[in-house]
């Protein structure tokens, strides 16, 4: 079975810093990681090609300093890695991004094997857009699982996959044939820590590098900035919450503190004591 | 993901010892080592660290199977072994993967920062297969070293005797000739072995005991002094399955280190424990001495990593803890202690003291990689007694600040300061105490041979002139390079000195000698932090820091290095002379 994984380096949210007088994301000498969706996604694919066998290829758009995520990925055991870079595709947006990995992926399937799964994370941590994945399946004409929370069996005789997908109010079970895109969501899994084997393994690889040509794109009006009609007007840094602290007593025992901590929360909101009395009513 | 916390080391400290200062891309790709750290990082907090306490209060047991250790210890191996760290620096057609002894060092150093008892039976192993692939036959290679090196069996080094410590000529463990086989000459050993480390547990699938012995004369009696000592592998279980004569004669209660079960062996209490020489009679010491370097690095990487875990948990408390009020202001809410002086001071300290020994080591590590040129070997050997025991003694120091910033909660055992405490204070004793590696740096690096002393003195200036173009950094090198030219004055002076009297103030000569060092690798530093690209608030804040624990370190240690010498010049017999019963 051949699974692509589609993952992004990202700066490490954790390290940025919006300015404070100008409001811009202050991104010089932020390091950068692979989107931590992505790795959700990645650990996946690397169970059920441990379990079934076959192929993981990740595949990222980026600049060529993005084959240092992939080079990561290698080191966690992805057997193969494709770089999509060109300046062309500078400033995509979501449509022209996933445009342009559409176009990457039909070659993947061409030359490495079509990919009976296509996985990406549910997001990435830059933009939160969640709409390259789905973006991506139906430029490809794939199904689409999305919000994946567990893949519950994959049956390669009948050529398809069961998962549980987050919905608001409930889990959802799904079941698709192959070919299929999934976006999986976080804590989905732990990710593994490689070896030093793979590590070297990662160094020695070829990262097999393709440019806007080489996937095929000929109208170029779709690709980076030209084919992207999403434009940011303005970004800003939220002003600091006003919300007062109030100190619990903290004498006496864990009960006794757990009580009156409990009687300070419904003497602030009376509504959240009425709604617990009516759900514990309920229940009997 | 998972990612490994920054509890153990500073990831940034370690990158920027390893890229930035050590430029360890030139010989090895950054991104490799990059990953191997993550994953040492990441291994190390998830299955060493978690079982730091357990390992400390559930000592190895004895019993007629022989000696249990914690499960989870077994358990942290075995991962440790899947993901190919005992394999990491050997050469590949051992089965190894040929990576430099520095990105094995800096690796190592997690683990042990993580839990050191642990990480005590990997590094024994490593120094146990290393020495058989250098000195073995191909088939004791094959039959011993391999196995370690994938991490399925265990090494021990079993040199000490309850008579015999520091001084090895005393060894009376006996080998007598037993004929030969596949694997070479074998003897029958017949000995107790003390303060074998891994000598006996249930972890691993078969355990190689490298011992020290003498070969008998034609008159039956052992030759005298270390000239006669050989080398030879005693695994625990024969190669046809049965059991050697080696037997557990009991378990050594140790202060800290607790979960490496610390044995006194016997060899040979029925027939004689079956062992096959290494190499040729005789060689023995030397054997152990080639690849001393190596284990002397890594015991002071050790004590360095403890050393610089306590530092990481005080500036964790010293942030949270509230107490006390800044001076001069007697009302409002209590503050974070980190705002106190003195604290600030110990914090400083600790920082001096952990990341200096950490890169000094890492610094030595690159210099046993490059043993191919002679002027790195010559000044390899006369750093190594430097970095075995300045962070052996200064990594403990910042231990002994850590207990003081954690106060009255430092002293119990609910925190791991004080258990940091009692493991770093073995590193001092063992694999040569500072007494000894005094003697061996004055003695044998210096006045027999000192051609290494102009290269060492090279380093200093060479750093103190990139200093001095530095703005920030101007003033530092010429305190530095005064305190080289009283070493090289003190030096005079014990050259013409009687030699029976010129070791009287070995120690205080190596305090001296080692605060210099670590001057030079602070300045090193420092001038590497100087040029880092500081656009980003993350990296200003670390290059700062790297410049303000320096600055700390010339200014508060270097004065030292005068007093000390001002004793060793004085030549005080005091000591040395006075009749036993004064003391």
């Amino acid at each position: 079975m051949h699974i692509v994984v589609c993952i992004k380096q990202v700066p490490d949210s954790a390290q940025i810093r919006v300015h404070p007088v100008t409001n811009t994301i202050m991104r010089q000498g932020v390091p950068t990681i692979i989107n931590p969706y992505d790795l959700f996604a990645l650990e996946e694919a690397l169970r059920l090609r441990d379990k079934f066998g076959g192929e993981v290829t990740v595949l990222t758009m980026g600049p060529p300093t993005a084959v240092e995520s992939l080079r990561k990925a290698l080191t966690f055991g992805a057997d193969r890695a494709v770089l999509l870079t060109d300046r062309y595709f500078a400033g995509s947006d979501t449509l022209a991004t996933s445009f342009a990995l559409s176009m990457a992926l039909k070659k993947i399937g061409a030359e490495f094997g079509d990919p009976a799964i296509i996985f990406t994370g549910k997001q990435t941590i830059d933009g939160d857009t969640a709409q390259v994945g789905p973006g991506i399946a139906k430029r490809l004409d794939r199904n689409q699982l999305t919000y994946v929370s567990k893949i519950v069996e994959t049956d390669l005789v009948n050529r398809t996959i069961t998962v549980e997908r987050r919905a608001e109010g409930g889990v959802q079970v799904l079941q698709s044939r192959f070919p299929v895109l999934i976006t999986m969501l976080e804590a989905t899994n732990e990710m593994r820590r490689g070896s030093v084997e793979n590590a070297l393994k990662a160094a020695r690889a070829e990262v097999v590098t393709w440019n806007a040509e080489a996937v095929g794109i000929e109208d170029l009006t779709q690709c980076g900035l030209r084919g992207s009609p999403t434009i940011v007007k303005k970004v800003f840094a939220p002003g600091g919450r006003t919300d007062e602290v109030q100190l619990v007593d903290n004498e006496g025992n864990p009960e006794a503190r757990a009580n009156a901590l409990i009687d300070a929360i419904f003497a602030r909101s009376p509504d959240v004591e009425k709604d617990l009395f009516d759900q514990a009513a309920h229940h009997f | 993901m998972a990612e490994a916390t920054d509890k153990l080391l500073s990831r940034r400290d370690v990158q920027f010892c390893l890229h930035d200062w050590l430029n360890i891309g030139e010989t090895t790709d950054a991104e490799t080592v990059d990953a191997i750290i993550d994953l040492s990082a990441r291994l190390a907090e998830e299955h060493f660290l978690s079982h730091y306490k357990a390992s400390d209060t559930h000592e190895p047991s004895l019993d007629a199977d022989g000696v249990h250790i914690l499960p989870q210890i077994g358990e942290a191996l075995g991962h440790y072994a899947d993901a190919g760290l005992f394999a990491a620096g050997f050469a590949e057609e051992l089965g190894g993967f040929d990576l430099p002894f520095l990105a094995c060092a800096a690796s190592f150093a997690h683990f042990a920062a993580a839990n050191v008892a642990t990480a005590a039976y990997p590094m024994l192993t490593a120094a146990n297969a290393r020495l058989i692939a250098a000195f073995g036959s191909p088939a004791q290679v094959e039959a011993f070293a391999r196995p370690q090196i994938a991490g399925e069996w265990f090494g021990t080094m079993c040199l000490s005797e309850p008579q015999a410590g520091s001084s090895l000529a005393e060894i009376r463990t006996r080998a007598q000739p037993d004929g030969e086989d596949e694997l070479g000459q074998r003897y029958r050993l017949q000995g107790n072995k003390m303060w074998i480390s891994g000598g006996d547990q249930d972890v691993s699938g078969n355990i190689v005991h490298l011992v020290l012995a003498k070969v008998p004369g034609i008159d039956g009696k052992l030759p005298d002094g270390t000239a006669g000592l050989s080398l030879f592998i005693a695994p625990k279980i024969l190669p046809d399955g049965a059991r050697n004569d080696v037997s557990v004669a009991g378990l050594n209660h140790k202060m800290g280190y607790r979960g490496t079960a610390n044995c006194l062996l016997n060899f040979g209490e029925n027939n004689g424990a079956i062992g096959w020489l290494v190499g040729q009679p005789g060689e023995g010491l030397r054997q152990m001495f080639m690849m001393m370097n190596e284990a002397r690095i890594s015991v002071g990487l050790g004590a360095a990593a403890l050393g610089y875990r306590s530092y990481l948990l005080s500036l964790q408390y010293a942030q949270e803890r509230l107490q006390g009020r800044p001076m001069g202001v007697r009302d409002g809410e209590p503050v974070a202690i980190i705002h106190h002086p003195d604290v600030r001071r110990m914090l400083l300290s600790q920082k001096a003291y952990a990341e200096g020994s950490l890169a000094l080591c890492l610094y030595c590590a690159k210099l046993v990689d490059a043993h191919g040129d002679p002027d790195s070997t010559a000044l390899l050997d006369l750093l190594t007694p430097i970095a075995k025991t300045w962070p052996s003694e200064y990594g403990l120091a910042a231990n002994d600040i850590a207990i003081q910033i954690h106060g009255g909660y430092g002293y119990t055992r609910e925190f791991h300061v004080e258990q940091l405490w009692r493991d770093n204070r073995l590193n001092p004793i063992h694999e040569g105490t500072t007494g000894i590696q005094a003697m061996d740096l004055l003695g044998r690096k210096i006045l027999r041979d000192g051609s290494a002393l102009p290269l060492l003195k090279a380093k200093l200036e060479a750093a103190a002139k990139r200093a001095e173009s530095i703005e920030e950094l101007r003033g530092l090198a010429p305190s530095m390079l005064q305190a080289w030219s009283a070493i090289e004055a003190c030096l005079q002076q014990l050259s013409d000195r009687p030699a029976e009297r010129a070791f009287d103030n070995a120690t205080p000569f190596l305090w001296a000698f080692g605060h210099v060092v670590l001057g030079w690798i602070w300045l090193e530093q420092a001038v590497t932090a100087a040029r880092l690209d500081r656009s980003a608030e993350t990296q200003a804040h670390f290059a700062e820091g790297k410049i303000r624990a320096c600055r700390h370190f010339f200014d508060s240690e270097l004065p030292k290095v005068a007093a000390w010498l001002c004793a060793v010049e004085a030549g005080s017999d005091t000591a040395a002379t006075a009749p036993i019963e004064t003391f």
